[in-house]
């Protein structure tokens, strides 16, 4: 029963071409990305390229948007570790807590709670903990109805349950709240004003800010309560786990939970950064998200929450810095091709990922 | 311990009723019940809004009466607790309804939710005000919870006989296009005008009638079914190969002269399934035989029909743009479609190898993200600026000649003809995905999907195996692109989304994951009512939330029938194997579940 | 020998399906009257036309309105010479090519339609509009724009362009000079750059802008695009910046035009870049955003006044009409293209139709002749008149001013240039 048995040994005998072929691949892309990185070099020292302001934009904007890849990518990672698939609908409950911000936001604008300093901070608050009880009960009634009975059937099943799942949340927001993208209140001016050395917008240290203090939080969670220990065990080996007295299905749910939460401040953090949501929203995200998971290493918290922000830097940066000076013209349009480069050749490169995997024994194929 | 015939559980019926009634809210705050009014079924009394709204209250009282018999507990007693039972459900569904109609009417959050409003009111109140409506909700609840639990009570011809009258029913109204166009075609135009309404639907008088003949159909070929069941069974072998292959032969006739007696519509409609079936068929080797999730398939799709448009169309753009890539290849003639499809099969192939390779070792829930990724990143390459001189861009290619086949050509104007190409490459299709399954490769596959590791000690290639699956479901999708590349006459990229992936694997789970019939029953039945990603089905106006059903019946397939409508026997084994290791594994942990609560709360 | 016996059925079947495939003719209606036939419409019986829009999904904004521009328009027109007219179930048309073909084919499976008011969509036209013509019929747009459906404006043909084609709205090279011309001569801008999001409208009408204008003597720092979906503008807009235009031109929809507008701020080298966005943008939950300011917007001219159609209706009698009927104003602008459109085409059939032993009898290619004929008919959007690729609309381009995002009404009437050549 054990991986290191079954792993096959004589592949790279027969599968010869296989391989020559994937080392072409990654000799191709390597070239690629570095005659690309060269063609911007010139270009700078040339004088022609980007100015310093706007590379420090990217950046900036590269990694407040990675912050919510990161934040959404943690759900992923946990559901995985425990139960081994991906919970394809996690971009929907990301969604849910955006839509969720967007009504809350709008009531406490209209009752002039959007203003000032003390008055806007406490209406972040009741946004937030409203976003995040609405995704942990979303993520909650999702893995009642759907996963819960999957939980021992074969692994491609509750994978494409959960497809099912996401477009059935998604078409459903669409019915229930239309098809027209909502537009959150902006924020108060002193928020858009520029802070610190770095010229960063107030957003942006808001978003980064609650990322980091959510990352903070659930791994104190994780690593320090019992819980948290429970979840652990659980991603380790259920059955061990079961026989040390855990409660695999609370402990489940209680996974499900916590990443559901984190989505949902994920959700609140988009709607005040581009304060604009509608029932798509939580598609491309999500999918990117996991893609960060993957890239991070699945199941390693650390590694997806920096998976994402090397995810969004990529995105933001790559195209202007590999792909311009290469003489394609509008890049900006190529941005998801990148990103899903990205996660291909990371996959070729490092098959667990950066960071490694943590997944439990049956799961390491 | 003996049940009395009021013995119910009322907990449980009430439950489902509750469920019941959120649903029917649901649907009507998706505007399922509203968007659907206009399509009369049946003229002046029943609308498909209504059909969706009311089955529901009907279908928690079957279900609430349909109680789970357990091993050891005593049958229970058909009769009036089954009418009871059904009665709660419908009743607490009804009192949702009426709580939600007294909020309805008094606040106004149509500012958040566009379909919250008067329309939805009068639907639910069935135009009778909010006091009224409660009370109508309620007694139309209990009334029709009744009667689904009452389903219970009857005899199984009884039974019988409502699903066949039922059914009739419905399809003629639901088939109206179809029904319309063939009478229309062998000049019996006058007969659909009797039928059907002016607004659409089955008219009242011919709806009875219909109940009549289907009655008096029932009662007369009672048994007849059974009866030639039996006669293929009695059958020995080789009788029952010859009267399959008679059966063969019926339906390729069928297929070869229906069309002559059926109209455009119906021709197209027939063209877009057949695409459909070709794309499922591929799909259905993919990851019904070999087990590779691929969702991002509409890629294989996309590169067959730009592949066809690229060789066959004169004003390609690359030809009128003369940059280095396209003046590179400039020699290359305009070629015909039969000529073409060789090359374009060729290069979807290799397409299929290249994508294949990088992600065939990878596992399957890796594999699904990165084919995903894929299909996005060819579509964004075909819609990109940057290739836009070669293909298009957003602009598309547009002007593709149809299939030159001699006598005359075939595009989209002459559905009929396509509906023939098509169904020629269907044919095709079915063969190879038949001779690959029977073959050597094909229980490789089945060795694989069911333990890899053992498939490769046993010394399968597994690598080589699985890519083969993946470029050939990559061949047959090209050949329904390039067939979609001539009768369009363009393409553009946003023919080619992410969703046709998502509809394929549906038409693949529902028919039957692995079964070619399955697949084949998949594609007429979803993609002929509901539609396809572009397509309009039977029922034109669920296109607004098709997208929703395909979700949902995703969804309850998994949970349900994960074997599809129509089942493959080794793959429905597969299935329930599992749920029979679960259920043994569930009997023996039940008892020491609560104790392992008891220590995680100490 | 049991696999050779599958393979010669396999041939036999292809070959079955050849012959069979070879056996089917066109079956094009027979009637004497003109070369394409006529439509014969019985005493009691109505005059078919059809309604072909984009009613679901997320371009439903825009082909809603239409349908209902075309069925007050069908109400107002009444009778032609006695007879109904009968605009059957609405259909649509997906804004997409297959979605059209689809629709059509079920319109040309019709023998008694006579014409289509459609499509919303170009796309859906390339692909409807074989099919509508091969069925000799007409079909009048209300929204397509693009060039290659009629013509280059220079008396070439558009690659797209099928007899029987017309329409109403304006021609996108006609708003990609007015923009440009405007931003070029008026504003005095010399440098710009263009965004569009990978629609095939968005990106024609930034061509046809990139084209003037340079055509005009501007140069075009930058042409790029985004995608539908994305919401981190900024890599798009450094990229932009890194040439510091003057004007930024982005013909897009919401919800990235909204995006485009509220990230321009911080973007090095877009300091003092003017914005400009098409009518596409001209919605209210864009120009409600503070950051559309100051934003130009140039399409159709929607300066009606006092414009009256041949039925006697204004475009306020109209928009009350719409008001009273639906219960709400027109998601989007091309409502009284519809409405022109449908006079157009009945007007046409009145015209032709010919009453004979109490059935009434409309020649297919007579309505073509009649709808190449239309000069200076009068609409709600203006003078009609059509050119000999199917151009009727009134090609008048306006360029409005949006100085208050709290009153969008009188921005949208407060225009600063007319494009009308």
């Amino acid at each position: 029963m054990t991986a290191t048995q079954r792993k096959p040994q004589k592949v790279w005998k027969t599968n010869n071409w296989v391989d020559l072929f994937l080392t072409a691949i990654r000799i191709g892309a390597m070239a690629f990305i570095g005659v690309g990185l060269l063609a911007f070099v010139l270009e700078q020292a040339g004088g022609e390229g980007l100015t310093g302001g706007a590379i420090r934009g990217l950046f900036v904007t590269g990694i407040s948007q990675g912050a919510m890849y990161g934040l959404i990518a943690l759900g992923y990672s946990m559901v995985y570790g425990v139960l081994g698939f991906i919970n394809f609908a996690h971009g929907e409950v990301f969604m849910a807590g955006a839509m969720s911000g967007w009504i809350t936001s709008t009531i406490l604008f209209e009752n002039g709670m959007w203003e000032g300093e003390a008055k806007f901070v406490l209406a972040l608050l009741i946004v937030l903990v409203i976003a995040v009880i609405v995704s942990t009960l979303a993520t909650i009634l999702i893995e009642r109805v759907a996963y819960r009975p999957l939980r021992e059937s074969p692994r491609l099943i509750p994978l494409i349950t959960s497809i099912g799942v996401s477009f059935f949340m998604q078409n459903a927001v669409l019915g229930l709240f239309g098809p027209a993208s909502k537009t959150l209140p902006a924020p108060p001016p002193w928020m858009s004003a520029e802070y610190t050395f770095l010229r960063i917008e107030g957003t942006k240290i808001l978003v980064l800010v609650i990322a980091a203090v959510s990352m903070a939080g659930l791994w104190v969670f994780v690593e320090r309560t019992k819980t948290g220990k429970a979840m652990r065990a659980v991603a380790e080996d259920k059955e061990i786990a079961a026989l040390m007295g855990i409660d695999v299905n609370r402990t489940i749910v209680t996974t499900f939970a916590v990443g559901g939460a984190m989505a949902g401040v994920a959700g609140v953090l988009w709607g005040l950064l581009f304060r604009g949501v509608s029932a798509l929203t939580g598609f491309l995200p999500g999918i990117k998200a996991f893609t960060a998971a993957v890239i991070g290493g699945v199941g390693n918290l650390g590694g997806s929450m920096a998976g994402g922000l090397l995810l969004g830097l990529v995105e933001s940066v790559a195209p202007l810095v590999i792909l311009k000076p290469l003489g394609i013209p509008a890049v900006s349009q190529l941005k998801d091709a990148v990103a899903f480069a990205v996660l291909v050749l990371i996959l070729l490169f490092k098959p667990t990922g950066l960071f490694g995997e943590r997944l439990a024994a049956e799961d390491r194929a | 311990m003996s049940r009395s015939a009021t013995d119910i559980d009322a907990k449980r019926s009430t439950y489902i009723g509750l469920i019941a009634g959120s649903t029917v809210v649901f649907m009507g705050l998706v505007g399922i019940g509203v968007g659907l009014n206009e399509r009369m079924l049946i003229d002046p009394i029943l609308s498909l809004g209504y059909l969706f709204v009311l089955t529901v209250p009907f279908v928690a009282g079957f279900v609430a009466a349909n109680e789970v018999v357990l091993e050891g507990m005593e049958e229970p007693e058909k009769g009036s607790r089954d009418l009871l039972a059904g009665g709660i459900a419908g009743l607490a569904g009804g009192l949702v309804v009426g709580l939600f109609l007294v909020v309805l009417n008094r606040f106004d959050l149509s500012e958040w939710m566009p379909r919250w409003g008067d329309q939805l009111l009068d639907l639910f109140s069935f135009r009778q005000g909010v006091g009224l409506g409660i009370v109508i909700s309620l007694v139309v609840g209990a009334v029709l919870g009744a009667f689904g639990g009452g389903i219970h009570v009857l005899k199984p011809e009884a039974k019988r006989l409502l699903t066949i009258v039922g059914v009739s029913v419905l399809t003629l109204a639901i088939l109206e296009a179809v029904v319309d166009d063939f009478l229309g075609e062998i000049g019996l135009k006058s007969l659909a005008r009797l039928l059907y309404a002016s607004g659409g639907g089955l008219a009242f008088v011919p709806a009875l009638i219909v109940v009549a003949i289907a009655t008096a159909l029932a009662l007369g070929f009672k048994g007849k079914g059974t009866e030639l069941k039996n006669q293929y069974d009695a059958m020995d072998e080789g009788e029952q190969k010859k009267y399959n292959t008679y059966m063969m032969f019926a339906t390729i006739a069928t297929a070869i002269i229906l069309p002559i007696f059926l109209g455009k519509i119906v021709n197209e409609l027939l063209a877009n399934i057949g695409l459909f079936v070709l794309l499922a068929l591929g799909l259905n080797i993919v990851v019904g035989r070999a087990g590779i999730l691929d969702i991002g398939y509409v890629a294989f799709f996309a590169v067959g029909a730009y592949a066809m448009a690229v060789l066959t169309t004169p004003e390609a753009p690359w030809r009128l743009n003369d940059t280095f890539a396209n003046t590179a290849f400039s020699w290359l003639p305009v070629l015909p479609w039969l000529v073409a499809l060789p090359i374009v099969v060729v290069l979807t192939g290799f397409v299929g190898l290249l994508i294949g390779t990088p992600v065939i070792r990878m596992r399957g829930d890796y594999l699904a993200i990165v084919t995903l990724g894929f299909g996005e990143i060819i579509r964004l390459l075909f819609l990109s600026d940057w290739l836009s001189p070669t293909l298009g861009g957003s602009q598309g290619i547009r002007n593709i000649p149809g299939v030159d086949i001699g006598i005359a050509e075939v595009n989209g104007t002459d559905p009929r003809a396509v509906f023939w190409l098509v169904a020629v490459f269907v044919a095709l299709a079915i063969y190879i995905s038949h001779q690959l399954e029977t073959s050597r490769i094909g229980r490789a596959w089945m060795a694989i999907r069911e333990d890899e590791p053992v498939a490769e000690a046993m010394g399968i290639n597994t690598v080589t195996t699985k890519l083969f699956a993946f470029v050939t479901g990559a061949v047959l999708a090209s050949f329904s692109g390039a067939i979609f590349a001539a009768k369009v006459g363009s393409t553009f990229p946003n023919s080619f989304l992410l969703l046709v992936s998502i509809i394929i694997l549906v038409v693949v789970i529902v028919g039957g994951m692995g079964n070619i019939p399955g697949v084949i029953v998949g594609a007429v039945v979803l993609i002929g009512i509901l539609g396809g990603p572009k397509q309009p089905g039977l029922l034109a106006e669920f296109s607004e939330f098709k997208l929703l059903i395909y979700g949902a019946l995703l969804v309850f397939m998994m949970l349900k029938r994960p074997e599809g409508l129509i089942p493959n026997a080794a793959r429905t084994r597969e299935l329930h194997l599992e749920e029979a290791l679960q259920d043994a594994w569930l009997k023996g942990e039940k008892p020491g579940s609560d104790d392992d609560e008891a220590v995680a709360t100490a | 020998m049991y696999k050779s016996k599958k393979w010669s059925r396999g041939i036999a079947l292809g070959v079955a399906f050849g012959l069979a495939a070879a056996a089917c003719g066109s079956d094009a209606p027979e009637f004497e009257a003109g070369a394409l036939g006529a439509v014969e419409v019985k005493e009691g019986e109505s005059i078919q036309i059809r309604s072909l829009e984009a009613i679901s999904g997320d371009v439903a904004f825009l082909g809603i309105p239409n349908d209902r521009g075309t069925a007050l328009a069908v109400e107002d027109y009444g009778q032609i010479k006695g007879f109904d007219v009968d605009v059957g179930t609405s259909l649509d048309d997906l804004c997409s090519a297959d979605g059209g073909q689809a629709a059509a084919q079920t319109i040309a499976a019709d023998e008694d339609v006579v014409g289509v008011i459609g499509t919303s969509c170009s796309g859906a036209a390339t692909a409807a509009m074989p099919l509508i013509s091969n069925a000799g019929m007409v079909m009048i747009s209300p929204s397509n724009t693009s060039p290659a459906l009629t013509s280059d404006l220079e008396g070439n043909k558009g690659s797209d362009y099928n007899v029987g084609y017309y329409r109403t709205a304006h021609n996108d090279l006609f708003q990609g000079r007015g923009a440009a011309t405007f931003a070029f001569e008026e504003l005095g801008l010399t440098t710009a750059a263009v965004i569009h999001d990978g629609d095939p409208y968005t990106n024609g009408l930034a061509q046809a802008f990139a084209d003037a204008f340079e055509a005009l003597g501007g140069t075009v720092t930058t042409f790029t695009a985004v995608n539908k979906g994305d919401t981190d503008m900024t890599p798009v807009l450094t990229e932009v910046g890194a040439e510091s235009p003057e004007l930024l031109f982005f013909p897009i929809f919401m919800p990235e035009g909204g995006f485009i507008a509220q990230q321009v701020a911080g973007v090095p080298g877009l300091e003092n870049v003017q914005l400009m966005g098409a009518d596409a943008l001209l919605t209210d939950n864009f120009m409600e955003l503070p950051e559309s300011e100051g934003m130009y917007f140039s399409g159709p001219d929607l300066q009606y006044g006092s414009n009256k159609s041949t039925t006697g209706k204004s475009a306020e009698d109209f928009l009350a009409a719409y008001n009273a009927k639906y219960g709400e104003e027109p998601s989007a602008a091309f409502w009284a293209h519809a409405y022109d459109a449908t006079v157009l085409l009945l007007t046409a059939i009145d015209n032709v139709a010919v009453e004979s032993g109490g059935s009434l009898f409309i020649d297919r290619q007579a309505l073509r002749d009649e709808l190449n004929k239309v000069s200076g008919v009068p609409g709600i959007t203006g003078s009609l008149s059509c050119d000999e690729f199917g151009d009727c609309g009134a090609q008048k381009i306006a360029l409005i001013l949006h100085e208050n995002s709290g009153d969008i009404a009188a921005s949208k009437e407060n225009v600063v240039y007319s494009y009308a050549p």
